[in-house]
Parts: structure tokens; C-alpha cells; sequence
């Protein structure tokens, strides 16, 4: 029985490259990565085992916190290795053709949209900013726990009076930092030319104790990215309650749908 | 490829500890974002949507009390996770 093969797409580029430069590179089925060209546009792909990477086994893998990371990586790795040699626009993770044909022929059909895309991601870079609100957390607890005392031992108006200074200590604390962080966001999307809210983390993958007030990313001008790194610095300065980190230099993962032009420069928050 | 050459094509700001990156970092774009362009895609995009509902439940199961001393979603993010583009 013949092995069935799929082509899985990782990128798509502009930039043309021989064999040697794609050399050593390995992509989520350890195979050797390449590009098809077609119309001026490369993608970055790889051959793939079906009985691997066929929907069926994939969705098996992907269900698994530990393969799914692997082939999350994997899948990154290629998609940044293209990123580091000229504009690319990652392909969602998951995606494979039937063969190289196929790969060509969405390359010409969507020519323009995709050029489009690559043009408003050239000379530019995805960064990502989080913040947690460490004092949001605390109060929370601090008033889960005055209520955990009160009620074990005596009930009546002074824990209901504690009760209330605490809970809305919590309050403040939160709304503090939600006030913060849309300072944040409204500050770093001033310096980018596209921003982008991700829903927050979980609490349980992140390992934060603090509460996620903000997952930003930002599509910066490369020729501004020292300063975006310093508002980041200066914003840290600025607002003590929160925790502030930076993650990238990200290929432009968040900014390279391909029907919609980048003008969300003020994101619906 | 090694596990840090994502990070740094410049090297400049010294902001970012060379460590592997944060997995669910990664899971933020991967799995939500990206160019999606179906037609002859053996793998739907339905099907990549539910993959994100399937981590979802695996979260989940991981969750040791299913409470939250926090809202789930909350501050500035509340109404701002945008749906999918087009």
C-alpha cells in the first residue's frame, strides 16, 4: 500500500530561496522543509504522513497537551525561520493540502490578497505585551479569607462591616488595574501600527497567580522597536500594580488575515 | 532550529529572557490566528476551530476545584476578544 502524503503549509512568502538555505530545516513530521512558488509568492511547506497528519490522527494529536506542543513548536519554528529572512504570513496551524498543485493553485488564486497582507506586515514586527494584576489577586484572597475567619467564628456587623471593606478593596484593586491596563494598551497602541487584544490566559497554563488583565499584541514599525520597548519599560514604572512582560519578537501571527486591511488601529475594547 | 531561535533577529532590546517560549503564548497564535486560506484543506477550519474548544476542555479537566477566585474574563478584555477576522 502506497503511503499517503499531505503538504503542509506553514508560511507564505516573498522570498525566493534555493534548496541549501531551506537545508537542516525540519518541520512537524521531522521532514525536510522546501518552498512551491507560484505568481511571485513562495510557500513554505513540507511533505507530511498522512497517517500522522490526516485529520483523524491530527485531531488525536491535537487533543494532546504534549503533541500539540510539539507540533505547536515545530509548526513556530518554521513559520520564524521564514519570518527572519523576509515578510511572512504564518498559515493557521493545521493546514495541509493534497499536494504541491494544490498549494500553487491557492497561491495564484489568492494572489492579491496575500500580497496585500505581506505589504502590511514588510518592515514590521508582532510584539506582545501581558500584564497581571498581582494586588488584584491578593485582595481577593485577603477578602475570601477575612471571610472564611468571620463566619467560623463571630457573625454580626463587624464582619459584615470588614467584610465590605475588604470585598470592596478587591473591587478597587480590580478596577484599578483594568483602569491600568487600558492605559497600557491605549499608550503601546499609539506606538503601533496595529494592536490586537487576546482573549486572557488561563490562570492553570499561565502558572500567574496574578489575575490577566490585558494579552495585547502590536504590530510595530521595526524602525520603532526600541521605543516600544522603552514605553514598555516606562509603563512598568508608571503603574506599580501591574506586572508588565513583553514577548517577542513575534512573526505577525495576529495581524495577517488576509481579507480585512489593518486599519483596527483602536481595537474595540 | 533549536527551541530559542525564534527569539531576537535583532538582539536589541534586552527585554526578552532568551527562554523557550511560553507555550501558551504560542497557543495564542497559533491556534487563533494565522492566514486561513481553505479550498483543498484536508482539515477543515471547523475543524481547527474545534481543536480550540478541545484544549478548552482539556484545561478544564485540569482545573483541580473548577472555581475561580477571579471572574473569568474581566477590566479591558471583557468585550475586546475579537471574533475571527472575515
Amino acid at each position: 500500500m502506497a503511503e499517503e502524503l499531505g503538504v503542509w503549509a506553514y508560511a507564505i512568502t516573498t522570498f525566493r530561496s534555493e534548496p541549501k538555505d531551506v537545508a537542516g530545516v525540519t518541520g512537524v513530521d521531522h521532514e525536510p522543509v522546501r518552498t512551491v512558488e507560484m505568481a511571485g509568492l513562495v510557500a513554505v511547506v513540507g511533505t507530511v504522513h498522512l497517517d500522522e497528519f490526516g485529520e483523524e490522527p491530527l485531531r488525536r494529536k491535537l487533543d494532546d497537551l504534549d503533541s500539540l506542543e510539539a507540533i505547536a513548536r515545530a509548526h513556530h519554528e518554521v513559520v520564524a525561520f521564514a519570518a527572519r529572512r523576509a515578510p511572512a504570513v504564518p498559515m493557521r496551524l493545521a493546514t495541509v493540502y493534497r499536494d504541491d498543485a494544490r498549494v500553487a493553485a491557492v497561491l495564484a488564486e489568492r494572489h492579491d490578497d496575500l500580497l496585500l497582507a505581506l505589504k502590511q506586515i514588510a518592515g514590521r514586527t508582532e510584539w506582545g505585551v501581558k500584564a497581571y494584576a498581582a494586588n488584584a489577586a491578593n485582595a481577593t484572597a485577603a477578602a475570601g479569607q477575612a471571610e472564611a475567619d468571620a463566619s467560623s467564628t463571630r457573625p454580626g456587623t463587624a464582619y459584615l462591616l470588614r467584610r465590605r471593606t475588604q470585598l470592596s478593596a478587591g473591587e478597587n484593586a480590580r478596577h484599578e488595574a483594568a483602569e491600568s491596563a487600558r492605559d497600557v494598551h491605549e499608550t503601546l497602541s499609539g506606538l503601533a501600527v496595529a494592536a490586537r487584544l487576546h482573549a486572557p490566559q488561563d490562570p492553570q497554563l499561565t502558572g500567574e497567580a496574578g489575575w490577566m488583565v490585558l494579552n495585547g499584541a502590536y504590530l510595530v514599525e521595526d524602525a520603532a522597536a526600541e521605543r516600544f520597548a522603552a514605553k514598555v519599560r516606562a509603563l512598568r514604572d508608571r503603574h506599580t500594580a501591574l506586572r508588565l512582560e513583553l514577548t517577542g519578537p513575534w512573526p505577525a501571527y495576529s495581524f495577517s488575515a488576509i481579507f480585512s486591511a489593518i486599519e483596527d488601529k483602536e481595537p474595540s475594547a | 532550529m533549536t527551541a530559542t531561535s525564534a527569539a531576537h533577529p535583532s538582539g536589541s532590546t534586552g527585554e526578552v529572557a532568551p527562554q523557550r517560549l511560553a507555550l501558551v503564548d504560542l497557543l495564542d497564535r497559533v491556534l487563533a490566528t494565522g492566514v486561513v486560506v481553505s479550498g483543498e484543506v484536508i482539515l477543515s477550519i471547523a475543524d481547527v476551530d474545534l481543536v480550540h474548544v478541545s484544549l478548552q476542555a482539556l484545561i478544564s479537566s485540569v482545573r483541580v476545584d473548577g472555581d475561580r477566585p477571579w471572574p473569568a474574563v474581566a477590566g479591558p478584555t471583557q468585550s475586546a476578544h475579537q471574533p475571527e477576522e472575515r
